[in-house]
């Protein structure tokens, strides 16, 4: 047998594949307490398959997969629509201070005042952000935030006896999550389209806004990177028609000091802290997603809110709450650290964080627009959105371009999305890049572009040189399998 | 590519024709933009579908399609070897890749629907 250089199969065995029977990693003390009968040894198993390894082989099976971890941190990373930025590591210090970090959460009030100034604050700062001035930081995610925000707009239509606004409508562009957490909040999904500018096509928004109108949900700016030329005349629909608008902050790092959604005539949104605000993100998470609204709906917004009173801070229970929507006051060290980041910047740095974003995207859009196809033939804002079918007529797809891009240690783009884009590539450089690296990435997406003539077969077997090359999705889809099991 | 024996709609639904029952299923252009198809949710036999509504699902590695009944009618028989191994939707699309058959409330829909030709024509 001829042994292989680099990463081999030893080196990918699953711990349980590396498993000898009768080696440890850890050897229990001698009991220094009288043993004990179990009162029912029927309890007792032993037939569970468990790894049985040595100390160092653990250590060195977990190190490994460690270093295979692709991260803000190691690489570049123009996930669109997911604002993969740096997370300065002050955050990270800041919330780990014992004050922060090693308080419970039923503890009194009056012991943790620090901790409740900091959350009031922070509802503060994002009030003034989106000029949304009621605020809660219990939703644990972006569309967490998105439920509780349509909860909060059910409850005020049916405040008002207004019970019959059943529906929510959402563009063809939308994040999946918009209809989901509609219908999950029990409203109808009603689907607005885009014109062939990649904006709401009011006409269409007019006919469809009615006595039924619950909500409109839009994303701000929109999926495709574009910001909505016609938003007042669209808030301006839904509100004639005495429904509420709904802005999913996905995007809101774009509109940082720039823009304020609460101005424009949005009524409820959510920011992802996780993405706007510089924390930890994915399987870093975990995620936080408070919700915004207007004065007049800050009553039902979902409890605990942070308050000032004469008795110094509180966790408060707005008037007619929409309720709890998790245990506790949501992610709690999540909010320490978007609380860093935002008093760092001070508004001024905002503004910037959102200018430079814009303009790396935009930047990457003209260096690429010779060779990829736009969705949107104009200037975007945080993110740019290609459409690689120029490429697919020559027989390389998205998802082809998107592994090729592994090979140069850049993270794939998101990937056919939005939905009304074909081979759809969304890229979002953010703000934490330098020029050069948007230069390299301008370079290799030229290059893949050649390759498609020059040497097809180096996009279509990408990636060459990770762990594991191009994998089967769709058998992996039709029979995954989820589990270890000695059978196999 | 496109059968001349099938009628068409805008949604990328094929529909075969025999007496009163219309046999549904996708057509090469959303089989080949979808790509692998990994998962299709079928209505249950015996339920209503409205011409143009929404009858079921279909998730690509890609994304998650709606599926529109290019006919109104009763559902009278669905696909189970598409719900179990989704790659016949990929393999055979018009032949064993099919997903619903619906009994016609009103043959005069079938008139909404395009030939091949011009179904084609709409994909440019």
């Amino acid at each position: 047998m001829t042994i292989t250089t680099g990463a081999n199969e030893i080196d990918r065995r699953l711990l349980m594949d590396r498993s000898m029977a009768g080696r440890k990693a850890f050897t229990v003390p001698i009991s220094d307490v009288p043993d004990q009968d179990l009162p029912n040894d029927e309890l007792l198993r032993d037939d569970l398959e468990l790894p049985e390894v040595s100390q160092l082989e653990v250590i060195r099976y977990f190190s490994v997969l460690s270093q295979r971890n692709f991260s803000i941190d190691t690489n570049f990373y123009p996930l669109g629509s997911c604002t993969m930025k740096y997370n300065p590591k002050i955050n990270d210090e800041l919330a780990s201070l014992p004050g922060l970090a090693d308080i419970h959460p039923l503890q009194p009030d009056e012991t943790v005042q620090g901790a409740l100034r900091l959350l009031k604050d922070l509802q503060d700062c994002l009030g003034e952000i989106t000029a949304l001035p009621g605020v809660s930081l219990a939703p644990l995610a972006g569309a967490q935030g998105e439920y509780a925000g349509l909860l909060v707009a059910r409850a005020y239509h049916d405040s008002r006896g207004d019970s019959a606004r059943t529906v929510a409508i959402v563009p063809d562009s939308a994040h999946g999550t918009n209809p989901a957490s509609a219908a999950m909040a029990g409203l109808d999904v009603v689907t607005v389209r885009s014109n062939e500018h990649g904006n709401i096509d009011v006409q269409n928004l007019r006919e469809l806004a009615n006595e039924n109108t619950a909500v409109f949900m839009l994303t701000i700016p929109s999926t495709l990177g574009l910001f909505e030329p016609n938003i007042l005349e669209i808030t301006k629909i839904i509100h004639d028609a005495g429904g509420l608008v709904y802005a999913d902050g996905a995007n809101l790092n774009a509109l940082l000091g720039l823009v304020k959604l609460g101005d424009l005539g949005v009524d409820i949104c959510h920011s992802n802290l996780h993405k706007t605000f510089s924390t930890p993100h994915g399987g870093g998470g975990p995620g936080s997603g408070p919700v915004m609204v207007a004065e007049e709906l800050s009553e039902f917004l979902p409890k605990p809110v942070a308050e000032l009173t004469d008795d110094g801070y509180v966790l408060a229970t707005p008037k007619n709450s929409i309720g709890s929507i998790n245990g506790f006051h949501g992610s709690f060290s999540i909010a320490a650290r978007a609380y860093a980041y935002i008093k760092a910047l001070g508004i001024e740095g905002l503004q910037s964080v959102s200018e430079n974003a814009i303009i790396g995207a935009n930047y990457i859009q003209a260096k690429l627009k010779d060779k990829y196809n736009l969705a949107a033939d104009r200037y975007c804002m945080h993110e740019t959105v290609l459409s690689a079918t120029r490429q697919k007529k020559r027989g390389v797809g998205g998802l082809d371009i998107a592994k090729r891009l592994l090979d140069f240690g850049i993270h794939a783009p998101t990937m056919y999305f939005p939905l009304i884009v074909d081979e759809a590539l969304m890229i979002e450089p953010t703000e934490s890049e330098s020029k050069e690296t948007l230069d390299h990435f301008i370079a290799v997406m030229r290059q893949i572009d050649d390759e498609i003539d020059s040497s097809p077969e180096l996009i279509h077997e990408a990636p060459h040189d990770l762990p594991v090359t191009r994998l089967d999705e769709a058998t992996a889809a039709r029979k995954p399998i989820l589990r270890w099991s000695a059978d196999e | 590519m496109y059968p001349e024996d099938l009628k068409y709609s805008k949604e990328h639904e094929w529909v075969r024709v025999n007496g009163n029952i219309a046999e549904i299923g996708i057509t090469v252009f959303a089989q080949e933009s979808l790509g692998d198809v990994v998962f299709v949710d079928l209505p249950a036999v015996g339920s209503e579908v409205e011409q143009f509504a929404k009858f079921g699902e279909i998730e690509s590695v890609k994304a998650v399609s709606d599926l529109f009944s290019p006919v109104g009618g009763t559902i009278v028989e669905v696909n189970d070897s598409a719900t179990d191994s989704p790659e016949v939707v990929n393999d055979d699309t018009y032949g064993s890749g099919w997903l619903i058959k619906v009994e016609l409330s009103d043959t005069a829909q079938l008139d909404e629907l395009m030939d091949a030709t011009t179904y084609e024509g709409t994909l440019e």
